[in-house]
């Protein structure tokens, strides 16, 4: 298996890759900043899968942490709640230290 | 619906769901019934493979996420296991997983989780069997992540400003379960009677572990 793409607490970014079909990243995380709350292991690409195409395509699926304020600005919550989701390495990039957004 | 399907009446009578009822099958009935006999034709599956999973299927009820609630609370030694890798902790209380990998999340006077799935009804069908009506509607999969505490209220749960609120989002492989907190006033019981205790939707983080009468 090659190596994790991501440790634990990175600074990560969701991008959004415009693609559409059956992903597994809803619209509302894409562009949002969180930090990698673990790896959740490897499974075969569900984007590739769902067609038919790529079985044996392995990609790495991470759970990430946003805060609430990060996603929706008008948050209707405290400022201390968060959301978790999982998602695979591909839409996710490196993000400098620094403010969210 | 089948071309003998020739009585005219207006749907109010029960289509079988059985395929010895004395009445005509529906479509998706009729499909399941030929695939199960092409399977078992072509030497895909047999029989006794398809009752071995249908008893496995019946298993899958919220009284095995209760089971592992109940004895998180007794034995912290399990608890930790269960914390570590949720999926080992079913199947050493023989629980039949077919999820690839469940994560236990536990709910502390600090800290309140709750699942949700925004695209679909992804769910620990092993632990809890199906969803409920809720946990597929739209409303649910829409509103938890954007205002969650609103959602919690209208199941009677408030949950005081100083507890976070975490929702997980269950989108892609990975499944979850609640480890609600134990209730006061329950110190002494047995496993079996603390398992009595756990609601479905507290098993979700829509609810809170009962209280002993």
């Amino acid at each position: 298996m090659s190596e994790v793409a991501f440790a634990d607490g990175a600074r990560v970014r969701i991008v959004d890759l415009g693609k559409p079909g059956h992903v597994r990243t809803p619209q509302y995380v894409r562009g949002k900043v969180g930090v990698i709350e673990r790896f959740g292991g490897t499974y075969e690409n569900p984007e590739d899968r769902a067609y038919g195409r790529g079985r044996g395509t392995a990609v790495q699926l991470f759970r990430v942490r946003l805060r609430q304020r990060d996603i929706w600005p008008d948050y209707p919550g405290c400022e201390a709640d968060t959301l978790e989701i999982e998602i695979y390495e591909h839409w996710l990039r490196p993000e400098p230290t620094g403010e969210a957004q | 619906m089948t071309a003998d399907h020739s009585h005219s009446h207006d749907h109010t009578h029960p289509h079988p769901v059985n395929e010895d009822d004395d009445m005509d099958l529906t479509e998706h009935e009729a499909k399941f019934l030929a695939l199960k006999a092409m399977l078992i034709e072509q030497g895909i599956l047999d029989a006794a493979e398809i009752q071995a999973r249908v008893e496995v299927n019946e298993l899958k009820t919220p009284h095995q996420a209760a089971r592992m609630v109940a004895r998180a609370w007794v034995d912290p030694a399990y608890k930790a296991r269960m914390m570590a890798d949720a999926k080992q902790a079913a199947l050493e209380l023989d629980i039949p997983v077919t999820e690839a990998a469940l994560v236990a999340l536990e709910n502390t006077p600090d800290l309140h989780n709750v699942i949700v799935c925004t695209l679909c009804s992804c769910y620990p069908r092993s632990l809890l069997g199906e969803p409920p009506a809720f946990y597929v509607s739209k409303a649910y999969r829409s509103r938890t992540v954007r205002e969650p505490r609103r959602v919690l209220r209208e199941f009677g749960l408030t949950l005081p400003e100083e507890t976070e609120i975490r929702v997980h989002d269950s989108n892609a492989d990975l499944r979850y379960v609640v480890l609600p907190q134990r209730p006061d006033g329950t110190e002494g019981l047995s496993e079996s009677d603390l398992a009595a205790l756990v609601p479905r939707d507290a098993l979700i983080g829509c609810a809170f572990a009962k209280t002993p009468s």
